[in-house]
């Protein structure tokens, strides 16, 4: 039964993607779902523990041995990045049903949770698979559902972030297919781990490097790095509140792994970080993304696109790693993968809370909610802090390894514009903090109070973990410096 | 004389690689000069297209036939492409048509389906 995890993890989403539509019946589609992600949740701790043990998971899917058949391979910084996933998909389940039911109408209820059932599937695929092309057809399943999901938002605008989505995502997933092609002409192979043995000679040749350009430039793309950024900020802002929580906690996540697998493992740490001008660019384009999206955060109205604004700018941190290339910094990035979705899971789902109670997410409009909503403004300070980066938040871990990292390159003056950028959060989330707290609620405004239970537990579960692991980083470093051995040392063999 | 020939041989030779290119370049400039939804999924097809012709024209061996065993034939093209590609051109349906259904309920929420239209008369912050 164990050996068959790598398969059933990804399966059973798909199949009961395509049950819950057939049933379309609201509760009975959610209990499917919820059952689906936890399961999944525990069969990749269960896979954490067995690659711990006893090292990468190999399973020939449909019997096919690699390279011919398609491989599904976990190792360490796969099954990482598996549980983020699954975790993420179960909680929010828990915290979406209040939700669901009063932001999407009720005939399409069961479509939703088909739809959210697929894009996990997805996510899960890409991350478990180790052929290149299969990558491909996961990032397609997860894209279609996701664009689908973000369209289901209330507002009209969610349509038009969802066309510019599918435009700009459907580029990049095609760019980055057009790279494995020129890849696979020039190796004949699809497997990840064989084509690069395969590459190691022919990596200087152009076709291999025009390759890479195009998986690199198309990754960037998924990965919402800056200036590829410019599908996300409404796209989080307008889907509904269940998907943006979601997908800021995966969806960006599992693109960046796709990266670093190909740049690691596939390119090979030694050509893509020491011979091409892959880490200077992204050095420059994480500090753009830092900058430019927590000072446009700073402008927005609409605290959902002011969160999606500081997902850009968090997106950076986490390419920075790729940048500083050492131990530390990748480590530092990795970390960054799953505290990011941590507290930004948390942040988006109160968020969501309140869009539910107030009917808006407006920052004139929460004026004085704060002493009548405590749970929810107590956990958004809390998170803020996390953003920040204050000592006993996880905030604070990833970007103290990503500062460290930089010193140790002797690039000091990275570690000041680190600083710098987190007070340029400090500005954005205190802008919601005064309204929340300071103002006064006008007169005659409908009393608040806080979203229902299941809402308020689910996020301050997340909140708490945002502090649990800033102390207890046993879990995150841990996995993720074993994973950046694994990564830098010669790849995932 | 024989230089002519080489650039000729450089020109034909590689006659399905220019093709490729010059839809990837088509396709992108679509999609990026239109602000007409429909013309911009027309872009998003071509550029989808390139890829095809991209994979399907290297798995032609030379002299190589149907890859279905048979002793009269020693040499087979490759038939992986082939099926890849199958899979890229069902993706490529199912995109083309979930953007088109949200194109016609941006035409139902708008009344237009020209983005220039729907991004000036709307606040976004």
């Amino acid at each position: 039964m164990i050996e068959q995890f790598p398969a059933i993890v990804v399966a059973v989403p798909l199949i009961a993607a395509a049950v819950c539509a057939i049933i379309r019946h609201e509760t009975l589609c959610w209990l499917i779902a919820l059952a689906v992600c936890f399961l999944s949740f525990v069969g990749c701790a269960l896979m954490l523990g067995i690659v711990q043990e006893t090292g990468p998971i190999s399973y020939d899917m449909g019997g096919w041995a690699p390279p011919i058949g398609i491989e599904l391979r976990i190792d360490e910084l796969a099954a990482y990045v598996l549980i983020l996933v699954s975790l993420v998909a179960t909680a929010v389940l828990v915290y979406g049903r209040q939700s669901v039911r009063t932001e999407i109408k009720e005939d399409l209820r069961g479509y939703f949770y088909a739809m959210y059932l697929l894009c996990m599937c997805g996510l899960l695929g890409i991350v478990i698979t180790g052929d290149a092309f299969n990558a491909f057809v996961f990032m397609e399943i997860s894209s279609l559902a996701m664009y689908t999901l973000i369209a289901l938002g209330a507002d009209r605008r969610a349509l038009a972030a969802s066309f510019q989505y599918l435009i700009m995502g459907t580029v990049g997933a095609t760019m980055y297919v057009i790279g494995v092609g020129l890849l696979f002409t020039i190796t004949g192979t699809l497997n990840m781990i064989d084509m690069a043995d395969k590459l190691g000679p022919l990596l200087s040749t152009p076709t291999a490097i025009a390759g890479m350009a195009f998986i690199v430039v198309g990754l960037s793309l998924k990965v919402a790095l800056f200036p590829l950024h410019l599908w996300l900020p409404n796209a989080y802002a307008f889907a509904p509140s269940v998907v943006t929580a979601f997908l800021a906690a995966t969806a960006t996540k599992v693109s960046i792994y796709l990266l670093m697998r190909y740049l690691y493992t596939v390119f090979g740490f030694a050509f893509s970080i020491e011979q091409t001008p892959i880490p200077q660019l992204v050095l420059w384009l994480s500090i753009a993304a830092i900058f430019a999206g927590s000072l446009t955060a700073i402008y927005q109205e609409n605290v959902k696109r002011m969160l999606a604004y500081s997902s850009v700018a968090q997106i950076g941190y986490i390419t920075l790693g790729i940048a500083i290339a050492n131990a530390t910094g990748l480590t530092g990035s990795l970390v960054h993968i799953f505290n990011h979705a941590v507290m930004k899971g948390a942040l988006f789902m109160l968020v969501g809370g309140i869009a539910l109670q107030i009917g808006t997410v407006r920052l004139s409009d929460l004026a004085g909610a704060g002493r009548q909503m405590p749970m929810t403004f107590f956990g958004i300070v809390l998170g803020g802090f996390s953003m920040l980066g204050v000592p006993g938040t996880v905030g604070f871990v990833s970007k103290w390894y990503l500062a460290i990292g930089a010193l140790e390159n002797g690039w000091w003056l990275l570690v000041i514009l680190l600083m710098l950028s987190s007070l340029l959060v400090l500005v954005y989330m205190g802008r919601v903090i005064e309204v929340a707290f300071f103002r006064e609620r006008p007169a005659g405004a409908p009393v608040l109070k806080d979203p229902p239970k299941a809402m308020i537990m689910t996020s301050w579960v997340f909140i708490l973990a945002c502090i649990y692991l800033g102390f207890d980083t046993g879990f995150t470093v841990g996995v993720a410096q074993d994973a950046v051995s694994v990564l830098i040392g010669g790849g995932a063999r | 004389m024989m230089e002519g020939l080489n650039e000729l041989s450089f020109v034909l030779g590689g006659i399905n690689h220019w093709i490729t290119i010059f839809l990837i370049m088509a396709g992108l400039y679509i999609i990026v000069s239109r602000s007409n939804m429909i013309k911009k999924l027309v872009g998003l097809g071509i550029f989808q297209t390139s890829v095809y012709l991209l994979y399907v024209s290297p798995g032609k061996v030379l002299g190589g036939t149907a890859p279905i065993i048979d002793p009269a034939f020693s040499e087979y093209s490759n038939p992986l492409p082939h099926v890849l590609i199958l899979t890229a051109i069902v993706v490529g349906v199912a995109t083309l048509a979930l953007g088109l259904a949200i194109t016609v309920r941006i035409n139902e929420a708008y009344g237009s389906i020209e983005e220039d239209d729907i991004y000036q008369g709307e606040d976004w912050t």
